[in-house]
């Protein structure tokens, strides 16, 4: 598939477990770690890709480092129902405006 | 240190459109009428059959699903309130692998304003978004369904792949 790195990130059951874990707010790697059968580097190799994928972000928080999940990936999300319902709702108009309408008819309530 | 501590939460998506028409038949043509406006390539099912119908029942409560040609039925989510023709409220629930999954809800609320005899002002909410951001699957099948629709994912891709 040529769209790689969002959907591919996401279908490692275990990096999928990774992410979940992270939509609670922001952990460093070893409390990631912590919940989870794999081992902290496999965590930070996970995390290194899903932050590729635009999914997560990191940041220093004093002397480690933790990660959360990245609004700008679920804005992204957000953008695209945003255009999916402009999509469908200039059709639904075009569809109202454009069937002939019912036959006049008086008042009925 | 606590800046980015707040969970993510994702705005609700809001669309405000007039059209030329009453109220009562922007209702039904958004209900009873769906099939005849919505995107045909916006299908979910998963036996590829195009889509026959799309099925919303006219109840609270009631199924809202596709009937592809082939004769199967493929859920959407279900009318969590039908107040013709002022309002109706979904729920659109659908998963991984882009398919129905009753535990994913995200609301789909659509209000019909009458102003005028053939004026009516259709406000619509898709809201709970944060659903989708906070399980993969549901992330998972807006990445997927993107796909199959209409190329907008190659954009979306093209933005976290490009180097």
């Amino acid at each position: 598939m040529a769209y790689g790195t969002a959907l591919a990130a996401l279908a490692d059951p275990t990096r999928r477990a990774v992410f979940e874990r992270l939509s609670g707010g922001p952990l460093s790697v070893g409390e990631i770690a912590a919940d989870l059968p794999v081992s902290r580097p496999a965590v930070s190799q996970h995390l290194k890709v899903l932050k590729e994928a635009g999914l997560v972000r990191d940041e220093a928080d004093g002397v480690r480092r933790v990660y959360e999940v990245d609004p700008r990936g679920l804005a992204e999300l957000r953008s695209w129902l945003d255009r999916f319902w402009d999509d469908a709702l200039a059709a639904f108009k075009a569809e109202v405006e454009r069937s002939p309408q019912p036959r006049r008819r008086k008042k009925t309530r | 240190m606590n800046a980015t501590t707040a969970p993510a939460y994702i705005e609700p998506v809001r669309r405000t459109i007039r059209v030329q028409a009453p109220a009562v038949r922007a209702f039904d043509v958004f209900t009873a009428g769906m099939f005849r406006w919505w995107p045909a390539t916006h299908s979910i099912n998963p036996t590829k059959a195009p889509i026959a119908e799309i099925v919303m029942e006219p109840r609270t409560g009631g199924r809202w699903y596709e009937r592809g040609a082939d004769g199967s039925e493929c859920d959407w989510g279900r009318v969590l309130a039908w107040e013709p023709p002022l309002r109706i409220l979904l729920a659109w629930q659908i998963d991984a692998a882009w398919k129905f999954d009753p535990s994913l809800v995200t609301e789909v609320e659509i209000r019909f304003e009458a102003q005028g005899p053939l004026a009516t002002e259709v406000r619509l909410e898709h809201r709970k978004l944060d659903a989708l951001g906070e399980t993969a699957p549901g992330m998972r099948a807006i990445i997927d369904s993107a796909s199959g629709w209409s190329g907008l994912l190659e954009r979306y891709a093209t933005e976290f792949s490009s180097p």
